[in-house]
C-alpha cells in the first residue's frame, strides 16, 4: 500500500467512526446535561452534572429504573443462554446430519427472523393473558427465543461447518461416541462461533422494545426499554430527556464491556493447525 | 494386534456407484499392505470402511477374527493417521497424544507413562507443551502418529500420510514409518497414491484401479511380474514403454526392430494381430557400453535420440516412435488414468552416467530381450506372465517379513522378561 492510500484509508476510516460514534457522544454529553440546558443548542453541557443519574440510580426514577434493569438482565441473559445451548444442536445437527427437510428448517428459520414482530404481538398478548404468562419473564423469554433462535442458527451452523470433518472422525477412532467427540472436540472448537452468536442474541434480546412494552404492566417482568418509554419528567411541563440519555448510557454500558470481554474469544483462526498449514 | 480379513467387500453410492466393487483381501497379523491407485480408485473408501467411518453395502469385514460390519469406529480398537493429520487444535501435544487414553479412563500416571514413551519414539518430547498450530508439517505429522501408537490397537491405518509434507520430509518420514512399523510388528494399512512410497514400505501392495483389485503382490512381483497393462504402467518410475509390435515367426516386430521372444511364450501370443511389448526403461542400455558377452541376449536398433537428461548417478533418452492411432489412443488414454499426462509416443531408456549419446543424433541401443512382457492391448492382460516365478518372488518376501516380526517379538519378548 502506498502513502497516499494509507492515508485515504485512515481519512475515511476516521470519518465512518465519526458519524457512527457522535450519536453516542451526544447521547453522553446529553445525560450530563441538566435541565435548563437540554435545549442550549451546544454539544457540551455547560455546567456538567450528574443530576440525571441520581434521578435514575437513587431518586424519583429509580423504582422505574432499577427493576427493569435487572429484569432485562435476567431475561436476556436466560434467553441468550437457552438459544445458545439450543441453537447448538440444531446447528450441528444442520451441518453435520443428513435428514429430509433440512432445507425446510432452515428456510423456516429464516421466515421467523424477518416475520413482524408487531403482528404477532397482540394474538400473543390475549394469549399470554389467558394462560397467566403476561408480566412475568417467562412470558418474555418465549419470545425472545423466537427472536434469537433463528439468527443463532443460521450463525452457529456456518461456524460448525467451518470445522473440519476429519477433527470428530478422528475423535472416533480414538474411542470416543459421538457425544463425547461433539463435547470435546466440535464445542471447544465452535467456541468462537458460540460466543459470537451468544452476544448477537443477547443484543437482539436486550434492544427489543415491541414486546417489552406490550407484554408486561408492571416492573415485575418490564425490561428496560420499555421503561424509558415510561419516564416523566419532574413535572408534566418537562421532558425526561436528560434522565432517559443517562439510562441509554447505563443500558449500553454493559454491552460494550460484553464485546470488550470475549473480542479475544471471537479472533477467528483458532482452528489453525488443526490441518496441515 | 489382528489380521484383517475382507470378503468380498461393496461399498456403493446413493447414486448406484460402486466405489469399491467385491474386494476380497486378507492382511496377516503384522503385515504392512499398502491400497495404492490413482485418485478416485476406491483405496480410501476401502480404509475407511476398515476403520468404520464409512458404511460396508455388502460383505464381510473381520477383524481378528471377529465381524466389525455393525460396529462403530471406536468399538473397533484401530487406530489411524489422517491425510490433514485432525489433531486437535485446541489442545497441547501432549494432550493431543493422550487423547485416546484419555478416553479410555486411563490413570493419570500411565497416561504420562505412555505419551512420555511414545513422544521418545518419535522424538516429541521437548514440542509436548506446544499447541499444533505452533508446530512444522513434520512435527504435525509425528503428533498424528503419536496419537496412534499410544495406545495397543489392533492395527494402523495411514490414509496417505505423506502428501502434504515436502519431497525431502517426506523421504524421511517414510522410513520412520517403516522403522515404526517394524518395531512395533503390528498390522497396517497404508493408504497411497504414489507409487514410490508403495514399492519402498510394503510387505505387499494391493493396487486397485476403478474400486477393484487388479493385482496383490510383494512390490517385487509387481514389478517384475505384473498381472496387465494398467500395474505395468503404474508401477516403475519412470514407467514402462509400451510398443506396438507384431507377432511373426518368432520374433516381435516393433518400432525399435525384432525382439527375439521366449519359445514358451510363442503359443500365448500367437494368434493376435497387434501386440503391446512392455520394456521397462533400465532394459535398455547404449549398445557401445553393452559387453560382448550380453549383446545376444538382446537385440540392438538404431533410433533419432529427442532428449537426454543427465541425472549424475542415470541418464534417460526419449526416444519418439510412431505408432498406430488405435494405440496411441489407447496409451494416451492409460496415462490418463495413471494420472499423469502423456503427449507424445515416446521411449523413456535408460542409459549409463557415461554413455556420451547426445540429443537431437541417431544412436544405437541395445534391450535386454528376456525381461519383456507382452500385452493383449484389447484386454490387457499380460501374455507372458510367469505366475509362478511372481508367487515365488511374494513367498520370500513374506518369509523374509515373517522371521523378521518373529525376531521383534522374540527381543520385546526378552526386554518384557
Amino acid at each position: 500500500m502506498s502513502r497516499r492510500e494509507k492515508t485515504w484509508w485512515w481519512v475515511v476510516g476516521i470519518a465512518i467512526m465519526l458519524y457512527c460514534l457522535f450519536p453516542i457522544a451526544w447521547i453522553i454529553s446529553l445525560s450530563f446535561k441538566g435541565p435548563a440546558d437540554i435545549a442550549n443548542g451546544q454539544f457540551l453541557p455547560s455546567k456538567p452534572s450528574t443530576e440525571n443519574y441520581s434521578t435514575i440510580l437513587t431518586g424519583s426514577a429509580s423504582e422505574l429504573f432499577l427493576p427493569a434493569l435487572r429484569n432485562s438482565f435476567g431475561i436476556c441473559l436466560i434467553a441468550t443462554f437457552i438459544s445458545c445451548f439450543l441453537s447448538m444442536f440444531a446447528a450441528y445437527a444442520i451441518a453435520r446430519l443428513d435428514f429430509p427437510g433440512k432445507r425446510l428448517i432452515l428456510s423456516a428459520a429464516l421466515g421467523v427472523a424477518i416475520f413482524p414482530v408487531i403482528s404477532i404481538v397482540t394474538p400473543l398478548f390475549n394469549l399470554w393473558r389467558q394462560i397467566g404468562l403476561y408480566d412475568t419473564w417467562l412470558g418474555l423469554i418465549i419470545p425472545y427465543l423466537s427472536l434469537t433462535l433463528p439468527i443463532s442458527i443460521w450463525t452457529m451452523s456456518a461456524f460448525f461447518r467451518e470445522i473440519p470433518w476429519e477433527m470428530e472422525q478422528a475423535a472416533q477412532v480414538d474411542g470416543a461416541t459421538t457425544w463425547q467427540a461433539f463435547r470435546k472436540v466440535i464445542v471447544p472448537l465452535a467456541a468462537p462461533g458460540v460466543f459470537t452468536t451468544a452476544i448477537i442474541a443477547f443484543f437482539i434480546a436486550w434492544n427489543d422494545f415491541a414486546y417489552g412494552i406490550s407484554l408486561t404492566s408492571t416492573s415485575a417482568a418490564r425490561p428496560v426499554p420499555a421503561a424509558l418509554g415510561l419516564f416523566s419528567g419532574a413535572s408534566q411541563f418537562v421532558d425526561p430527556t436528560g434522565s432517559i440519555a443517562a439510562a441509554a448510557v447505563i443500558v449500553t454500558v454493559p454491552v460494550v464491556v460484553l464485546v470488550l470481554i470475549f473480542q479475544r474469544r471471537i479472533v477467528a483462526g483458532l482452528t489453525n493447525g488443526a490441518v496441515k498449514g | 494386534m489382528a489380521s484383517i480379513e475382507m470378503n468380498n467387500i461393496v461399498k456403493q453410492y446413493g447414486d448406484g456407484y460402486p466405489a469399491v466393487n467385491d474386494v476380497s483381501l486378507d492382511i496377516p497379523d503384522g503385515e504392512l499392505m499398502i491400497l495404492v491407485g490413482p485418485s478416485g480408485c476406491g483405496k480410501s473408501t476401502l480404509l475407511r470402511m476398515i476403520v468404520g467411518l464409512e458404511d460396508i453395502t455388502s460383505g464381510d469385514m473381520v477383524i481378528g477374527g471377529k465381524r466389525v460390519n455393525d460396529l462403530a469406529p471406536r468399538d473397533r480398537n484401530l487406530s489411524m493417521v489422517f491425510q490433514n493429520y485432525a489433531l486437535y487444535p485446541h489442545m497441547t501435544v501432549y494432550e493431543n497424544i493422550a487423547f485416546p487414553l484419555r478416553l479410555s479412563k486411563t490413570p493419570d500416571d500411565e497416561v504420562r507413562r505412555r505419551v512420555e514413551e511414545a513422544a521418545d519414539v518419535l522424538e516429541l518430547r521437548e514440542h509436548l507443551e506446544r499447541k499444533p498450530a505452533n508446530l512444522s508439517g513434520g512435527q504435525r505429522q509425528r503428533v498424528a502418529m503419536g496419537r496412534a501408537i499410544v495406545r495397543q490397537a489392533e492395527a494402523f491405518l495411514f490414509d496417505e500420510p505423506l502428501s502434504n509434507l515436502d519431497a525431502k520430509l517426506r523421504g524421511q518420514m517414510r522410513t520412520e514409518i517403516s522403522r515404526l512399523q517394524r518395531r512395533l510388528a503390528i498390522t497396517t494399512v497404508y493408504v497411497t497414491h504414489d507409487q514410490t512410497e508403495a514399492m519402498t514400505l510394503g510387505d505387499r501392495v494391493c493396487v486397485l484401479r476403478k474400486g477393484k483389485i487388479q493385482q496383490v503382490a510383494s512390490p517385487r512381483e509387481l514389478y517384475e511380474q505384473p498381472v496387465n497393462l494398467f500395474v505395468a504402467g503404474f508401477i516403475g518410475s519412470p514407467p514402462m514403454n509400451f510398443l506396438p509390435a507384431t507377432f511373426e515367426n518368432g520374433r516381435l516386430r516393433t518400432p525399435f526392430g525384432e525382439i527375439p521372444l521366449a519359445e514358451k511364450w510363442a503359443a500365448a501370443v500367437a494368434g493376435r494381430d497387434l501386440l503391446l511389448v512392455g520394456i521397462r526403461p533400465e532394459y535398455f542400455e547404449d549398445a557401445s557400453l553393452v559387453e560382448e558377452s550380453r549383446r545376444p541376449l538382446g537385440s540392438t536398433f538404431r533410433a533419432p535420440v529427442d532428449v537426454t537428461e543427465w541425472l549424475g548417478d542415470s541418464q534417460y533418452a526419449y526416444i519418439p516412435y510412431e505408432a498406430p492411432e488405435a494405440i496411441t489412443t489407447q496409451l494416451r488414454d492409460l496415462s490418463r488414468e495413471l494420472d499423469s499426462e502423456e503427449l507424445r509416443t515416446q521411449a523413456i531408456v535408460s542409459i549409463d552416467s557415461t554413455s556420451r549419446i547426445r540429443e537431437g543424433r541417431e544412436a544405437e541401443f541395445w534391450l535386454d530381450a528376456r525381461k519383456i512382457h507382452v500385452f493383449d492391448p484389447s484386454t490387457g492382460e499380460n501374455l507372458t506372465r510367469d505366475a509362478e516365478a511372481g508367487a515365488e518372488l511374494t513367498r520370500q518376501a513374506n518369509e523374509d517379513r515373517i522371521e523378521q516380526m518373529e525376531q521383534t517379538r522374540g527381543a520385546a519378548a526378552v526386554g518384557a522378561a
